[in-house]
């Protein structure tokens, strides 16, 4: 049963993912981004991180795709790419590269033996995970909100217009 | 039970895509989704070898992955913007103003 969900979790990911990346149109592929996002939720439900899917929907689901949206909608493109491709010849060069890349990262994920697995499951759930964040990553939780102002003030920055 | 090595064998789909995303692609919009795609595949292996070991610090990492990916959106997007203001087209192919 959890081999059905999961297999059927990852080909909507899988496919989601292929037709973000071979969809001319960017807010086509913009939308499978959400589904894909959507998915790996799901399969974060399954691995027993309900934070974490939870965060994915929120911030990436939400407002990142918001902003990707926002952003392709402001700049009304899709009118760019149906050209002709000046460099067709280097893409056919791209599947290769990516099966070569894909079969490596399968042998060192995969192949070698990794961490001993522990028998029992971590405690998990939000409270665990707040903990932690609370303790162990308190300066890196800090140092999160630093990060977040500097690309504010940046994005101000840059989103001046010229005067 | 799925075993951990589903999930990882998944990510590296993920991220193999990305990538070659990334390689075909000349909108840089869409080159940046496709680097949200890699970003999300390792948040996966991340949780996937956090669930194996039997501990929350994959998670905690992935928490701050996150973060950062909001924060690299919202200023590459504002980039972008800026860029396509200056030129009115937007194909990474034009600007190679400081390639080498």
């Amino acid at each position: 049963m959890e081999r059905v969900a999961f297999a059927l979790i990852a080909l909507i990911a899988l496919g989601s993912a292929l037709g973000l990346i071979l969809k001319r149109n960017p807010i086509h592929g913009a939308l499978f981004l959400v589904v894909n996002l959507g998915s790996v939720a799901a399969l974060y439900l399954t691995l027993g991180a309900e934070f974490l899917a939870a965060a994915q929907v929120i911030v990436y689901a939400g407002a990142i795709m918001v902003l990707f949206v926002f952003a392709i909608m402001v700049l009304i493109p899709g009118k760019e790419e149906t050209g002709p491709d000046p460099r067709r010849p280097l893409r056919w060069a791209a599947l290769p590269a990516g099966a070569l890349l894909l079969v490596q990262v399968l042998v060192i994920l995969v192949g070698t033996r990794g961490p001993t697995p522990v028998g029992s499951p971590a405690p998990g759930g939000v409270e665990a995970i707040g903990r932690l964040l609370f303790t162990d990553y308190l300066f890196p939780f800090e140092l999160t909100s630093v990060l977040l102002l500097a690309a504010m003030v940046g994005v101000l920055l840059l989103a001046r217009r010229r005067t | 039970m799925v075993p951990e090595s589903y999930y990882l064998a998944l990510s590296a789909a993920l991220f193999s895509i990305g990538v070659v995303g990334v390689i075909i692609r000349r909108n840089p919009l869409v080159m940046f989704m496709s680097i949200e795609l890699m970003l999300n595949a390792a948040n996966l292996a991340f949780v996937a070898f956090g669930h194996r070991l039997g501990s929350n610090d994959g998670q905690a990492v992935v928490f701050f992955v996150m973060a950062v990916a909001a924060a690299e959106v919202a200023v590459g997007l504002a980039i972008i913007v800026a860029i396509f203001r200056l030129r009115r087209r937007l194909s990474v192919d034009d600007l190679s103003l400081m390639r080498w």
